[in-house]
């Protein structure tokens, strides 16, 4: 032990600006540059803030959805539509039984996890056959998943008035409002305001919850088994793991959290978006986790933390003051660049760990 | 000894099921638009008059595919890029109101070095990315759509002062939705048409898709197309052998982003109509679409595989609305089917790719 | 005689301070055949590359001596520059084009092209491609290697033999080659495919080109070769005409090393030693070192070295054995028959591996010291778990387990959360071999133990394994390409050749004897001779 040196101070600090990363300052500094804009402007902050905090809540846990897949070494979710998809079904679910209030938010949950644990199963099968592919292919059928489902939204025998076209006909409303449902339950549970500023606690602490569940998991046998064939995969198999399987669990934990993000989601939004909605859900998911501090195989619960709040904050930010300096309606369009930006960053980065292939 | 003499000799004989076995994609979709044509119950003329448009509108679109295929680089998804050069022309042609063949001249000179230099910036990122050309031209696509976005919204107007009311918002700052291309609307398709009842035959939009044809049988016969098909088969190898290998993979992008650009260019005349934010958006996913359903695949494409495959992806298009409205009662699901039809014949073919793949 | 077309004269390479080659010379006349012969790492392929103009060579700093070409000092830089100097390499992987035909890939970037109108705008890449006289240039080159194949087939599909043939023809299409380079070509080859390569170079020396042929197939040189020059270490040990060669000669002086520490040497077997463990008939379908039936028994206690020259499936063997490659055989351990291909088995049947691919294989390159130590016996045994039946890690067991073989193996880090990827080659190796021992095996399997690590590393490696052995009760079985420090450390060495066990030797036995197992045994190197 005598041997091994001491870390210097000058080392750590330089560790610390590179696990920050480059496009996470610049992030940094750009977020910087609005609030100062916004405060001269003389926006609501309060407000912003308590936006941020909401949407953070809001969009997590799909961003959390990203962790086990990258974590094993399957890239990115982008068939994260899949899960998206189940969690519409079982929430569609509780409204035609017309379940209200915490039953209806459990029953969709209920539903919603099996479901999407299950759709991630069999999407894990899949990718099992197409290794190194992944990202091009969930991209795909992400995409044909979406369509397909579209055809049954509209052809989905429901009866509930709530869901179903008022003027009749089959099939089910593009958007479906979740009041006298389940809108807002956890953001209202033991919600309250400081300064102005509203903390949607049962939302945050829903997202804790599963953060720190993700977390414990990640330091399990079965978590750490994960990681190593992520990390190489022929490591994992000289140590006598099961390589298939391991996907296979991280696609069906990824699956099961898409479909609870979803319901999450659209209990905050006080809507659910059937068709064409989730189509590009998965690149603003994969965009924050990549903001945070992720790459494509590698991610972390602090990236998620950090990424989900960084790109949402770029958001509610930018919003308001482009909507005040240029007066048009670009935050889509920042979005947009923002989350797919990143992606490409992230893909023309040389893979740590490469040479070992 | 004696042994190593004989020549191997490799048979091709016909082979019924294996031919099945090598088409069974478009096979399947002969199939399946016969179907779709005998439900839709469209009369023949109108239907032969829509494919025939759609052939003249699309085909330029889709063999621009081709070398990036060829080179190796997979389903050039990119090709959004072109087709954003080609609408970027187009307004500023609008603007100068210049009409007809003067207009569609000046629009192809404005449009290539924008063409030339966006696919050099797609062919040096797929450089940085080798290996994952194909999820990287999916993202940059969606990529430069919100930067397009971002010019067409804000730039043009806030910081390029345009003032003309027919392209221009009412506010001033951003285009309109739609941007109406009257002066350039049919400029190839009606210079010299025939007619036959319904059935109008653009001869010239054909003619040039034609000269592309050969233009492009032409190119893989050069000293050129040869490096595209020897980096397409290993850049390794073919680097030892001297070639440029990261030239010529810029050079196949180049090309493809021009083609496609002009592509885009023939679709709108024939439209006559600018949808702003919409009519670039699907170009790569139909495209790509159309060659695979023509049975081409993420590393083998051809020509007439194009063609059919446009032919056939398109007939599709045409009746699935009508046909799903008459089979389902819904014309949306028949919409639904086929935007459905669309992404899966990629996820399919990208599947069967990295199957395939697999096994080497 | 026949004039000199090529001569080094005192070349030396440098690796980053590590001399691989130590002032070699040599003689190439032309229409000679030419063998340079010598054990893995003697240095053949290093002045391979500087011939070729390599940018290996270059990027680490050129080499010193010089290179004359038909009398003329020249400087080769690039492979372009050997190409003009009319050198012509064929190399062990081959450089073919599968969905090219025959013809393309004679003439991979080298095509015949006619002017047309777009050439005249665009430049020469737009010139068409002139296919019948690239035909008749490929038909050319393959009848003068009397090769009846047909140029306009495909290469996918042909057979190995064929490919070499082609490779050997886009050489001779460059007009300007006069020699010829052969790496190793037989290797790949059936033995009648390479017979016809034999006779087809004989045939080529004739008609004048001067080929240079690195093989340790010592019945191939004996038959075919006018000359050979003999490497060890870097260094030229001997250069004769083949009428003063024999195999035994050339066989002694490819091994010839001085052997100063044989010293643990022990002979077990009058102790009454058991078997240990009971290979038969193993088969393991590792690609390019693939094992083709071995019996071997391996003695409680001992230190068993597997040698043998490089792709003859020594290798294979510990990797068969732990279910890495898919094998066939049976293996059994005091008595009990261990199922193969099954890592998770072998492994619960207290063998462990340390993989010839360390960083490939064996580490987990960005993750921790401690976790990489820990983490097979945490997946397979539960070591450092706590929490019950949740299985959470226990942090605190694995950093003392860390902190205890860091101290007992001397692994030289700044700690134990350093990432492995950030240690020495050395280091990393004691980092594996840390990781089998938290299994607590009672028999370890170590293939290539000091490759690529430095020769100070080396000796503490070697004698870590020793002390494992000696200390610690494991039975350790050595792979290794350096048959030097098997016969440093091992009991008894058994030399495979061509996927089989050639014979076992004591470490003592003569460089002769050894010699002559890894060129594949007395007799049959004197039938292929004859």
């Amino acid at each position: 032990m005598a041997e091994c040196e001491k870390i210097t101070v000058q080392e750590r600090l330089k560790d610390a600006a590179k696990s920050l990363g480059i496009p996470r300052l610049i992030i940094f500094g750009f977020l910087a540059l609005l609030f100062v804009a916004a405060l001269f402007l003389k926006l609501d902050i309060a407000s912003l803030f308590s936006n941020v905090l909401t949407r953070l809540g809001m969009n997590g846990i799909l961003v959390l959805a990203m962790v086990p897949t990258m974590q094993v070494g399957m890239g990115p979710n982008f068939g994260l539509p899949l899960g998206i998809t189940c969690g519409l079904v079982a929430a569609t679910l509780a409204i035609e039984l017309n379940l209200v209030g915490w039953t209806a938010f459990v029953f969709a949950l209920g539903v919603a996890i099996p479901l999407g644990g299950l759709a991630g199963y069999a999407y894990g099968l899949l990718l099992n056959k197409l290794k190194g592919e992944e990202m091009t292919v969930g991209t795909y059928f992400g995409f044909s998943i979406v369509s397909l489902m579209s055809i049954f939204w509209a052809m989905a025998p429901y009866k509930s008035p709530e869901m179903i076209w008022p003027y009749g006909g089959s099939g089910l409303r593009v958007t479906i409002s979740l009041a006298g449902r389940y809108d807002k339950i956890l953001d209202k549970f033991m919600s309250f305001s400081i300064g102005g500023i509203v903390i949607p606690t049962g939302l945050l602490l829903f997202f804790a919850l599963c953060c720190f569940l993700m977390w414990v998991f990640m330091r399990t046998r079965t978590g750490i088994a994960m990681t190593v064939v992520g990390n190489n995969a022929r490591f994992a198999e000289s140590i006598g793991l099961n390589v298939n399987k391991n996907r296979l669990l991280g696609s069906t934990i990824s699956g099961a959290l898409g479909a609870v993000g979803i319901i999450i989601y659209s209990q905050s939004y006080g809507f659910l978006q059937l068709y064409q909605a989730p189509l590009f859900m998965a690149f603003f998911a994969v965009g924050s986790i990549l903001i945070g501090g992720a790459s494509i195989n590698h991610a972390l619960i602090r990236h998620v933390v950090i990424g989900t709040f960084l790109f949402q904050a770029l958001l509610v930010t930018s919003l308001p003051v482009a909507n005040l300096l240029v007066s048009e309606n670009l935050s889509e369009v920042i979005r947009i660049i923002i989350s797919n930006g990143i992606i490409l960053y992230a893909l023309s980065r040389k893979e740590q760990g490469g040479e070992a292939k | 000894m004696s042994d190593m003499k004989e020549t191997p000799t490799i048979k091709e004989d016909f082979d019924l099921q294996k031919q099945l076995k090598n088409n069974a994609v478009p096979i399947m979709f002969v199939i399946i638009c016969s179907i779709g044509c005998y439900y839709a119950r469209l009369p023949w003329p109108f239907l032969i008059n829509e494919i025939i448009t759609r052939m003249a509108r699309n085909s330029f679109l889709v063999i621009s595919l081709i070398i990036p295929i060829i080179a190796g680089m997979g389903l050039n998804f990119g090709i959004v890029l072109g087709a954003m050069a080609a609408q970027f022309a187009l307004i500023a042609v609008v603007l100068f109101e210049l009409q007809g063949v003067a207009a569609l001249l000046v629009t192809i000179i404005l449009m290539l070095p924008m063409a030339i230099f966006f696919g050099w910036m797609t062919g040096a990122l797929f450089n940085m990315t080798r290996g994952k050309e194909m999820i990287t031209g999916i993202i940059l696509s969606f990529f430069a759509n919100g930067v397009y976005q971002l010019i067409c919204l804000w730039v043009l107007g806030a910081i390029i002062p345009i003032k003309n009311p027919a392209v221009m918002l009412p506010s001033g700052v951003g285009l309109r939705n739609t941007i109406n291309l009257k002066p350039l609307h049919y400029v190839l398709d009606r210079m010299f048409e025939l007619q036959y009842g319904m059935i109008r035959i653009p001869v010239v939009t054909f003619l040039v898709i034609l000269l592309l044809c050969v233009g492009m049988h032409f190119l893989l016969k050069t000293k050129l197309g040869q490096d595209f098909r020897a980096v397409g088969q290993s850049q390794h190898i073919a680097g030892v052998s001297g070639i440029n290998v990261d030239k010529t993979r810029i050079i196949a992008i180049v090309l493809s982003t021009i083609l496609a650009a002009m592509g885009q260019v023939i679709f709108l005349q024939n439209l006559g109509i600018l949808t702003t934010y919409g009519s670039h958006v699907q170009v790569g996913t139909f495209a790509v679409a159309a060659i695979l359903v023509g049975g081409a695949s993420v590393s083998k494409a051809t020509i007439p595989q194009a063609l059919l495959g446009t032919l056939l992806f398109h007939t599709l298009f045409i009746v699935s609305p009508l046909a799903g409205k008459n089979l389902l009662g819904s014309p949306q699901v028949g919409e639904f089917f086929r935007v459905f039809i669309a992404y899966g014949v990629i996820g399919v073919a990208l599947a069967l790719h990295a199957w395939k793949g697999r096994g080497k | 005689m026949s004039q000199c077309i090529l001569e080094l004269r005192n070349i030396v390479k440098e690796y980053f301070g590590n001399r691989v080659l130590k002032g070699v010379s040599l003689r190439l006349n032309e229409g000679e055949i030419h063998a340079l012969i010598g054990e893995n790492g003697a240095g053949k392929s290093t002045l391979m590359n500087i011939l070729f103009g390599m940018p290996v060579i270059h990027n680490t700093g050129g080499y010193e001596g010089e290179i004359f070409f038909q009398g003329n000092h020249v400087e080769i830089k690039t492979p372009h520059d050997a190409m003009e100097s009319g050198i012509g390499m064929v190399h062990q992987e081959f450089m073919l084009l599968p969905g090219f035909t025959i013809t393309e890939n004679i003439k991979l970037n080298r095509e015949t092209t006619r002017a047309n109108v777009a050439s005249q705008v665009f430049g020469p890449s737009m010139r068409s491609l002139d296919m019948p006289a690239m035909e008749a240039d490929a038909r050319a080159a393959l009848d003068r290697l009397g090769l009846s194949l047909d140029e306009t087939l495909k290469v996918a599909g042909l057979p190995v033999g064929y490919m070499q043939f082609v490779e050997i023809a886009r050489e001779l299409d460059k007009k300007t080659t006069k020699i010829l380079v052969l790496d190793e070509p037989t290797a790949v080859l059936t033995e009648s495919e390479a017979d016809t390569l034999l006779t087809t170079m004989e045939r080529l020396a004739k008609s004048g080109i001067a080929i240079l042929f690195i093989t340790h197939r010592l019945g191939e040189v004996m038959r075919v070769a006018d000359n050979i020059t003999v490497l060890r270490d870097g260094e030229w040990v001997a250069s004769m005409p083949k009428s003063e060669a024999s195999i035994e000669k050339l066989a002694e002086l490819m091994v010839g090393r001085s052997l100063e520490n044989v010293a643990h040497h022990r002979d077990l077997s009058g102790q009454g030693v058991d078997t240990f463990v009971e290979i038969r008939d193993l088969r393991v379908e590792m690609p390019g070192e693939e094992v083709r039936g071995i019996d071997l028994d391996i003695r409680k206690g001992e230190i068993l070295g597997i040698g043998g020259l490089a792709g003859q499936g020594k290798i294979g063997i510990a990797n068969g054995v732990m279910g890495h490659y898919a094998s066939s055989g049976t293996v059994r351990k005091e008595g009990k028959e261990i199922p193969l291909n099954n890592t998770p088995v072998a492994l619960a049947a207290g063998m462990a591996f340390v993989s010839e691919d360390r960083r490939g294989v064996g580490l987990l390159l960005d993750q921790s010291i401690e976790l990489n130590i820990a983490v097979p016996a945490m997946q397979s045994q539960r070591q450092f778990l706590t929490g019950g039946s949740l299985g959470l890690t226990d942090n605190k067991s694995m950093r003392a387990h860390a902190l205890d073989m860091i101290q007992k193996l001397d692994i030289r880090c700044t700690g134990p959360e350093q990432l492995t990827r950030r240690l020495s080659g050395g280091n990393q190796q004691k980092v594996c071999i840390a990781k089998a021992l938290t299994l607590h095996p009672n028999l370890l399997f170590v293939s290539e133990p000091t490759r690529g690590i430095d020769i100070g590393a080396k000796k503490i490696v070697l004698d870590l394994l020793v002390k494992l052995n000696r200390e610690w009760g494991v039975t350790v079985v050595v792979t290794s390409s350096e048959l030097a420090e098997l016969r440093s450390i091992c009991d008894r060495i058994a030399i495979i050749y061509e996927g089989k066990v050639e014979g076992i030797l004591a470490p003592d036995a003569s460089d002769r004897d050894f010699g002559v197992l890894l060129a594949g045994g007395l007799k049959a190197a004197e039938k292929e001779a004859s």
